[in-house]
């Protein structure tokens, strides 16, 4: 589904990125843990379109077709999802009105008719449950007051309402309390199905004790450096990210 | 002959006009209305015209517009045409009772002067000033005529008609008052009209005005509108520019309010030439509120000019002013809102916001904050912001498959929205989310049944 290739990546001259290969499949769930500024963000931003970066080398195909000469939303419309660390407010533009668009653009791309509003309605509130989130924010307008772990919430649920064939989920467990990383969790793993793919990308195992993940990517200064099953975060979480330091440097 | 620079020049061309049509200008109005000519021209005499750089009138060129070749009419002109035939309001789903105004006059369907439900009073001025001289009188030019402008001046001399609403002590309307002032003509012409909405105490009053040009010629109206709202009255006001880019249009509105009335006043600019609105607020009473909003959508060569002016001359008094804009290709506009808190207007609440997105680099706006406070317990603020579209916003959008154009369109509307939701009529509201919402995507009419295809 994914195919990453010798990705090499630059901000302002600096080298964010220095060779990153990756292959996701479809019904997999890749971890990519790291220390902070090890490029985590940078990769997931760099896959949703995001233009502040460079990209010097490698290449990316999404279901075989490449990914990087493609726009935000056209990716968005090929079935890709970025769970943002940081979810955007954006006052004005309600979250009714906001899925309503984004769902219908992607029905529109896929040769689908646009959903009637009892249809849309009707998934609303299948995928409202799904995540625990409640009416009174699903009313309002895009994350605007949202609390940070309303924020993650509301991320999981337009993964639910949008799905997407791979999902990319940012640091999408910082900030939570332990109910909402279970709710979370659980949106995860219900949406979860041999025909898409997940990738999360987190600092902590934490996350890992509720999502099982099927892949364990270490990523550190730019490169993945040590890939393995998911009792490699385990040994990271009892090690430490030094122990990986030390490790690179043998 | 000495040097006589444009302004003297224009103001004498009005003058000589005035004097050669004077009696025809009389002849054609009302006494009442008739008694105020003399001054009026001697005050723009001595006012002149507002020149560009004048400390109120800094970025708009007020003299250009006036130079313009515009024929200038006194008698009914004897437009005859089926209004419903070419004209189709934009605002048509809302039950409102509608009153026209064609070139400046009120446009005679068999009745003059109507008696709304609820006890209102609507109509032609000029006749309201002979049937009911003793209401029309108490407030004609009595907060206009104070003004230092010369373009107040000039719509005194010259205005002979234009609409007059009258809601009695405790009257209510069931619906909004809406005017349609339509300018139509065969060459291109100027009209100078007069309003006069008076709510009496604990009265209510909605009023909607809707400006259109409805042939493609060039139109300039110069717009004097008085607003008086009696002790614990209550007005809403909302103005929708959208007149052909062809049209300038200068709007002045006195706003006099007495203790404890509240007055919303609501300015929408969707299309036109060249816009300037002035709004004077004088919170007379003490516990007034006034809220003074704008949203103005310019594109092309389209120049927008807000000017507000609130006078806290009570103490207690709330106001609030909101003007927020957005400016895309090589538009241009300015935004000036004065709060004047005088000596003893203590408990002051006063506030002021301006907001605009410019969507090119040669896009343009000034906008300028003047607060003079004379009293010491008052609560004032001033905000303003100019800059982009969100980026981030933009990529969160576009990042859930919306796409750019969409998105833009969804960043805009959310930015409108928030003037637009402080309109409290909700039928009104919902028309008018549309009129923006169509605005911003192109797919608004500039005006009716017009063929001119103006920049």
């Amino acid at each position: 589904m994914l195919l990453i290739k010798d990705l090499r990546v630059s901000i302002d001259g600096e080298e964010i990125l220095k060779g990153i290969n990756l292959e996701v499949k479809a019904g997999e769930l890749h971890a990519i843990m790291g220390p902070n500024g090890s490029g985590k963000s940078t990769l997931a931003a760099v896959l949703a379109g995001r233009e502040l970066y460079e990209i010097t080398s490698g290449k990316v195909l999404f279901k075989g077709e490449d990914l990087l000469e493609k726009s935000p939303e056209e990716r968005a419309k090929d079935g890709l999802f970025l769970g943002f660390q940081y979810p955007i407010e954006i006052p004005g533009v309600s979250m009714v009105n906001f899925m309503k668009t984004a769902i219908n653009s992607i029905r529109k791309n896929r040769g689908e008719e646009p959903l009637s509003a009892s249809e849309f309605l009707k998934k609303m509130r299948e995928k409202k449950d799904l995540v625990e989130i409640s009416s009174s924010l699903t009313n309002r307008s895009v994350n605007e007051g949202f609390s940070g772990g309303e924020k993650k919430k509301n991320e999981i649920f337009q993964m639910a309402m949008l799905e997407p064939e791979l999902a990319i989920l940012d640091e999408t467990d910082s900030g939570l309390d332990i109910d909402a990383l279970r709710i979370v969790a659980r949106g995860v793993n219900n949406l979860k199905s041999p025909l898409n793919a997940t990738i999360v990308i987190t600092h902590y195992q934490r996350l890992l004790e509720y999502i099982v993940p099927d892949f364990v990517h270490v990523l550190y200064n730019g490169r993945f450096v040590k890939s393995g099953g998911k009792e490699l975060a385990l040994l990271l979480e009892e090690k430490g990210y030094e122990w990986i330091n030390a490790e690179e440097v043998n | 002959m000495g040097t006589i620079t444009g302004n003297i020049s224009l103001t004498e061309q009005f003058r000589d006009l005035y004097r050669n049509y004077s009696d025809e200008i009389a002849a054609n109005s009302a006494p009442l209305m008739n008694a105020f000519r003399e001054d009026a021209i001697t005050r723009l005499e001595k006012q002149g015209f507002p020149y560009k750089g004048r400390e109120d009138y800094r970025y708009a060129d007020i003299e250009s517009v006036f130079r313009q070749d515009l024929a200038k009419s006194f008698s009914d002109q004897k437009i005859n045409f089926k209004i419903r035939e070419i004209f189709h309001c934009d605002v048509p789903d809302i039950n409102t009772n509608l009153f026209l105004l064609v070139n400046g006059r009120y446009y005679n369907n068999g009745e003059m002067l109507k008696e709304l439900p609820g006890g209102i009073i609507a109509g032609s001025l000029a006749q309201a000033a002979k049937d009911y001289p003793e209401i029309v009188e108490k407030h004609y030019d009595r907060y206009a005529g104070s003004s230092s402008d010369g373009l107040v001046a000039m719509n005194t001399a010259f205005a002979q008609d234009g609409i007059f609403i009258y809601a009695p002590p405790g009257a209510r309307g069931e619906k909004p008052v809406q005017i349609v002032n339509i300018m139509i003509s065969e060459t291109g012409q100027m009209a100078q009209h007069r309003n006069l909405f008076i709510a009496g105490d604990d009265a209510e009053l909605n009023i909607v005005i809707c400006d259109h040009s409805l042939s493609a010629h060039r139109f300039l109206t110069n717009s004097v509108n008085e607003v008086y709202a009696g002790e614990r009255a209550q007005i809403d006001l909302t103005r929708i520019q959208n007149e052909h880019n062809g049209s300038s249009q200068i709007t002045h509105t006195f706003n006099q309010q007495e203790t404890s009335s509240r007055l919303a006043s609501n300015i929408i600019s969707l299309h036109g030439g060249f816009i300037r609105n002035n709004v004077f607020v004088k919170l007379n009473g003490e516990y007034a509120e006034n809220h003074s909003m704008g949203l103005y959508l310019s594109d092309k060569g389209q120049y927008i000019d807000n000017f507000v002016f609130i006078d806290h001359a009570s103490p207690n008094c709330f106001s609030n002013q909101l003007y927020k804009g957005v400016l895309d290709d090589y538009a241009s506009g300015s935004f000036t809102g004065r709060i004047l808190v005088e000596r003893d207007a203590q408990k002051t609440n006063a506030y002021q916001s301006n907001n605009n997105l410019l969507l090119t680099d040669d896009a343009k706006i000034y906008s300028r904050p003047q607060l003079e406070i004379y009293a010491d317990d008052v609560k004032c603020s001033h905000g303003s912001t100019t800059g982009q579209l969100d980026e981030n916003a933009l990529f969160y959008l576009r990042s859930r498959g919306i796409d750019l154009r969409e998105a833009r369109f969804l960043l805009m509307f959310a930015f409108a929205h928030q003037v637009i939701q402080n309109i409290r009529v909700k039928a009104l509201r919902e028309r008018i989310d549309d009129l923006v919402d169509k605005r911003l995507r192109g797919e608004l009419s500039r005006c009716n049944n017009c063929a001119m295809q103006c920049g």
